[in-house]
């Protein structure tokens, strides 16, 4: 009889509340009782706040068992886990569980099912069956499914990736570079880093699909240094993909050569923009390039790059191998396809759903994360990162639309949502953006490095009372300057949360009763 | 537990020749070769920098540039832990100010400061958003974490009673 198979996943934020620590009891336990068990450590399903989710497999089925902490898995194996039995913390069916039946996975469909550093499991998911597929079909095709899939940027910027793909492809030159960008350092998201370390070799079959398309045998990937369990885990992945002939010269028999090197980066939020990442992959300060030349046509080492988000690039090796009117099936008007939504920060049920443009962040925020997790009714939602606009609890009936977005004043961007409950201070949230942009700012341009403290400055004298409708116009002034003279996003964004904060919570620039919160 | 920083008293050039060696003293690894050197020493010590101009054929001044621009790369030697407490907005909104006035607290000390083996740093997101408030200690990620929690942690680092 086979064994039976124990799925704990070893993915940061089940990590982070104990999953090592359950593995560590679960194997113990079925040692000391004699029963016969595999653990697979697979990634996370998303559902974060189920996690650590345990699950076993019975028959078909996986059978999940939430929020599972060393001290319960003796009472697990007494209930009979292994054979799914009942117990307090058993959810059923893995994919059964609605927040996880209701998504639309397209580029996290391996994510959770997997072990993720199996080379035999992901062979078994259609894993290269679109490299292999690009291979048939040729680069220009590849690049033209892209084009026609509708996929947008998911770093942030929105730019269609398949122009970028045929301004690289056509571009001049011998060398010719991929450059992931996993410098994931928005508050709120964490998509790209639940994908490197549940299906590592996705990415490397979508750079590679990349390089083979535009003609480039060299990739790399910035990842950020506060993800040390996806170095490990990616750099593993590097190691077994080159071993097996999936990296290196003459992939598979094709006669195509590309390789992939990991960079850790070093602290420094300005390092997920395109050109600042480009400085840093060349071992200087992550100062941020004027455009143009665009890195297109003169990125890494001055030569022509495609540089692209994890997740733009995740989702190409669907794109190719099902064909780009599956992808651009989903989604609506010109914001096609799927999005990893990130639910967080106040929130009862976080994690990260995938489903098709045009939902609305009511029915993310309630259907899927069931409202805050302090029980209290929502002020308001930061979507984007720090540099996105705070939406009014109001307007949640926004849909996830690139361009309905724009026309109320916010972004989407990488597609994080952070949640705040009624207690929270939006003042000091507008503090908080330009104290933020002031730490991080990288100096080339003025608006953002000195605009910022002064933004500080007068957010301070604003909440202190003095002067308030001077310094409220002041605010306005700086903002306006910070958006139309800084160099890139850092300094040209940060008005966004304090504009919102202006527009929608200016009361709370009022000192309070008791002092300041 | 936790993995601890730079146990070497001292600095030694040869064990940074070899990191350089590692990375065949190619100047754009210049990022990648002070991560490996943070790692054996806990920090860039004034010597490393000179002598990692000097190996990558860099102008001192670039590769102090580098040094001071990232966050990563301290200059001073600090304690064998490094605490890192997120401050981003997601973890703002789940009390991540109130758990780093309990840490300063009860630990006596500042953010940026080091007393006896800690060392406590903010750190803006750890990408562990649906788990707030986050905390890394060394290279592993806490979620959902209390001042209990906090103080369980603390009270469970090596060399810290």
């Amino acid at each position: 009889m086979a064994r039976t198979k124990v799925y704990v996943p070893r993915e940061t934020a089940a990590c982070s509340v104990g999953a090592d620590d359950v593995a560590v009891a679960i194997a113990r336990a079925s040692k000391e009782r004699g029963s016969d068990i595999q653990l697979v450590r697979n990634g996370s399903w998303g559902a974060s706040w189920l996690e650590p989710l345990v699950e076993v497999e019975v028959g078909e089925q996986r059978i999940a068992y939430a929020n599972v902490e060393p001290g319960d898995v003796a009472g697990l194996f007494d209930a009979g886990f292994l054979t799914g039995g009942e117990h307090a913390k058993r959810q059923g069916p893995v994919n059964e569980i609605p927040y996880l039946v209701n998504q639309e996975r397209w580029t996290f469909f391996r994510c959770g099912l997997i072990e993720a550093l199996s080379l035999e499991h992901f062979r078994a998911t259609s894993g290269f069956a679109g490299l292999e597929k690009a291979f048939e079909i040729g680069g220009e095709a590849v690049a033209q499914a892209v084009l026609d899939s509708g996929l947008r940027g998911r770093g942030g910027a929105a730019f269609p990736a398949g122009i970028k793909w045929q301004t690289v492809r056509n571009a001049e030159g011998t060398q010719k570079y991929i450059a992931c960008n996993a410098d994931e350092g928005d508050s709120g998201t964490f998509s790209d880093r639940m994908l490197m370390e549940g299906d590592p070799y996705g990415l490397i079959e979508a750079m590679a699909i990349a390089g083979f398309a535009v003609g480039a045998s060299k990739g790399y990937i910035y990842l950020r240094s506060e993800y040390p369990l996806t170095h490990k885990i990616l750099s593993k992945a590097l190691a077994v993909a080159r071993d097996a002939g999936w990296l290196g010269h003459d992939i598979q028999g094709s006669g195509f050569d590309f390789d992939i090197e990991l960079h850790l980066g070093a602290g420094s939020y300005v390092c997920g923009e395109e050109t600042a990442m480009l400085e840093s992959l060349e071992g200087r300060r992550g100062i941020v390039r004027s455009k143009p030349p665009l890195p297109a046509l003169s990125g890494l080492f001055g030569k022509p790059t495609l540089v692209h988000n994890v997740v733009t690039l995740a989702s190409v090796p669907n794109i190719v191998r099902l064909g780009a009117e599956r992808y651009a099936g989903f989604g609506e008007g010109r914001s096609k396809g799927t999005l990893a939504f990130q639910l967080a920060g106040n929130v009862k049920r976080g994690g990260l759903v995938e489903k098709a443009f045009g939902i609305t962040l009511r029915q993310l925020i309630e259907d899927f994360g069931g409202g805050t997790a302090s029980g209290r009714p929502v002020k308001a939602v930061q979507v984007g990162g720090p540099l996105g606009a705070y939406i009014p609890a109001e307007q949640l009936d926004l849909p996830m639309d690139y361009e309905a977005f724009i026309k109320a004043g916010a972004m989407i961007g990488h597609g994080g949502i952070v949640v705040f409950d009624d207690l929270a201070n939006m003042a000091r949230m507008a503090r908080f953006a330009m104290e933020f942009c002031a730490i991080e700012s990288c100096g080339k341009c003025t608006p953002c490095r000195i605009g910022s403290t002064r933004g500080v400055e007068v957010i301070d004298r604003m909440i202190a009372g003095e002067n308030r409708d001077e310094n409220y116009d002041l605010l306005v002034d700086l903002c306006d300057t910070m958006e139309s003279a800084s160099l890139c996003a850092m300094g040209g964004m940060t008005p966004y949360p304090v504009r919102s904060v202006l527009k929608y919570f200016a009361e709370d620039f009022a000192p309070r009763q008791g002092g300041d919160a | 537990m936790s993995m601890s920083n730079g146990h070497g008293n001292g600095y030694d050039a040869d064990i940074t020749a070899s990191i350089v060696s590692r990375f065949d003293a190619r100047p754009e690894q210049l990022i990648q070769i002070l991560h490996g050197v943070v790692e054996r020493f806990g920090y860039v010590p004034e010597a490393a920098i000179r002598q990692l101009a000097e190996a990558l054929n860099l102008s001192r001044a670039d590769v102090h540039g580098v040094v001071s621009y990232y966050h990563d790369f301290l200059t001073g030697k600090p304690g064998r832990h490094r605490v890192k407490i997120c401050q981003a907005e997601a973890c703002q909104a789940m009390g991540s100010h109130e758990l780093t006035a309990h840490a300063t607290g009860s630990l006596g000390m500042a953010l940026h400061e080091t007393k006896d083996d800690i060392t406590l740093e903010p750190v803006y997101c750890l990408g562990n958003c649906a788990c707030s408030p986050a905390v890394m200690i060394g290279d592993r990620v806490y979620g959902r974490v209390t001042a209990e929690r906090f103080d369980e942690l603390i009270g469970g680092l090596e060399g810290n009673d």
